[in-house]
């Protein structure tokens, strides 16, 4: 693979591998829920692909970040909707960039105000290393390291594409 | 006067007030952010972490139930700590001023004051004597506003009938004391919808009320003809003394709400009331109970426009300390 930004390319082997893992971990008939926005447009194209035939869970974990006393609201908050039960199921969480792992922290805390799934399992299109938290993803695209002062930035929802973008801080969209 | 006390130089809003002085973007903005915190009450936890370790004070000067425990529910589900303080019954009685009182709230550690009093402009004194780290929303203030309830019930609206633009609103009662009215209908112009029709004896309207930008009807029949909303106003025991108005029965019999003077409506209009409701006199329990009637979506949806105000004021005050 010559661009390693290649969503397409990235979205084919974290199918193959998430295809796989299902099948090697026992997991029957799990439910995909996608972190909006970019894991959302992910996990639309995973969730047909693999054909899943309950409805793809979205989240927005706005309401449950950890920086509202630094940085306050987020604009364009979205509702979260799981259209399912998720007690006793097992779950495929979906993000496009694993960094920092706040944001994944923050999808947990908020998924378990649902209910009690029997488990949950990470799939994101790139781990992008740098992470501030101990969480690891089950199932990945690709692998990247990168300084912290680059990000990549997903766009979408059709066609999916990736591109390098430097930010300040960084502290607006952490992952 | 409330947009400089209310807006932030970054358009943030640091207290909410009155809906007067707001532009449709920013009311658009509650909504769509009440819009996300009303998927929280279908989950197992009906609770987010938000706003944990932050203090809520609702402070009552006047009775409320609908709105102190909404204020309270919506204070909850957003993980904040709330104090209910009555005040009629506690410190004013034993000779404490008010900024006293705010003093030693502050010194208490609160972070927001929900302030229902009967003067007007009592929320505006509040928020301009509190301290810097404190929002304050207004929970009605005398004749003057009511800024969420106006809110929730523009929720409710948009929830119901999706865009404002094309709408005709009617409001009935007593639009003369009616802080409801005033903020509904500074909220209902400022969204854009086509006419706004209130609906009174004289002697229940303030003199030059066209001047918000409203149509005044004395007959009802006339008032909600193609109405696609009407909004019920609570009729307050003590404006049925006589002076103002001959009997309970009377007001019923020439401005009560029935089936019957709704037959001119829009067939698919929506009946509104903001509680609590006296059968009888602004409505039939027929209405009131019928189809049309979205009374007890208005209590549910005021949950949600007071999770999305309370959060919205807190986030304007992040990073400013109790210290």
């Amino acid at each position: 693979m010559n661009d390693p930004l290649d969503a397409s390319a990235l979205l084919d082997q974290l199918t193959t591998g998430l295809t796989h893992w299902l099948t090697e971990s026992h997991r029957p008939d799990p439910l995909m829920v996608g972190i909006h926005t970019g894991g959302a447009w992910v996990a639309e194209q995973l969730h047909t692909r693999l054909g899943f035939k309950e409805p793809l869970g979205r989240l927005d974990i706005a309401f449950y970040r950890d920086d509202f006393t630094r940085i306050g609201m987020h604009p364009l908050v979205r509702p979260s909707q799981l259209p399912f039960e998720i007690e006793g199921r097992h779950l495929v969480l979906v993000d496009d960039v694993l960094h920092t792992g706040r944001t994944i922290r923050a999808a947990l805390n908020e998924l378990f105000d649902y209910g009690r799934p029997a488990s949950v399992a990470l799939a994101v299109l790139i781990d992008r290393g740098g992470r501030e938290l101990p969480i690891v993803a089950d199932v990945i695209g690709t692998m990247l390291e990168l300084p912290p002062e680059q990000h990549i930035k997903l766009s979408g929802p059709e066609p999916l594409a990736l591109a390098y973008v430097k930010r300040g801080t960084g502290r607006e969209n952490e992952h | 006067m409330s947009t400089g006390l209310q807006v932030d130089s970054a358009g943030r809003l640091r207290h909410f007030l009155d809906v007067a002085g707001l532009k449709r973007q920013q009311l658009v903005e509650i909504m769509d952010t009440a819009e996300s915190f009303s998927e929280v009450a279908d989950r197992s936890i009906k609770k987010v972490p938000l706003l944990r370790g932050k203090t809520v004070v609702n402070l009552f000067f006047e009775a409320s139930t609908r709105t102190r425990t909404t204020f309270e529910l919506a204070a909850k589900r957003l993980s904040a700590d709330i104090l209910n303080l009555d005040v009629s019954t506690s410190a004013t009685t034993k000779g404490e001023s008010l900024l006293d009182t705010l003093r030693n709230l502050e010194a208490m550690h609160a972070d927001m004051f929900v302030v229902r009093h009967a003067e007007s402009g009592a929320a505006h004194f509040v928020a301009r004597h509190a301290a810097p780290h404190v929002g304050v929303i207004n929970a009605g203030d005398g004749c003057h506003a009511h800024p969420t309830q106006a809110m929730l019930d523009m929720f409710t609206i948009r929830r119901v009938k999706g865009e404002f633009t094309p709408l005709t609103v009617a409001i009935v009662g007593d639009i003369l004391h009616s802080r409801v009215a005033r903020s509904q209908i500074h909220a209902l112009n400022t969204l854009g919808v086509r006419a706004v029709r209130v609906i009174a004896p004289q002697t229940l309207l303030p003199p030059q009320i066209e001047q918000l930008g409203v149509e005044v009807h004395h007959d009802i029949h006339e008032g909600v003809r193609d109405a696609d909303v009407i909004i019920t106003l609570r009729l307050q025991r003590e404006r049925m003394d006589g002076r103002l108005l001959p009997s309970k029965h009377e007001y019923f019999q020439l401005y009560g709400l029935t089936e019957t003077n709704l037959a001119t409506a829009k067939a698919d209009a929506i009946v509104m009331h903001p509680g609590p409701i006296n059968r009888g006199v602004e409505l039939d329990s027929g209405t009131a109970d019928g189809p049309r009637s979205v009374i007890l979506q208005q209590v549910t949806h005021g949950i949600a426009i007071r999770m999305a105000v309370i959060s919205m004021v807190m986030a304007a005050h992040t990073g400013e300390t109790t210290e």
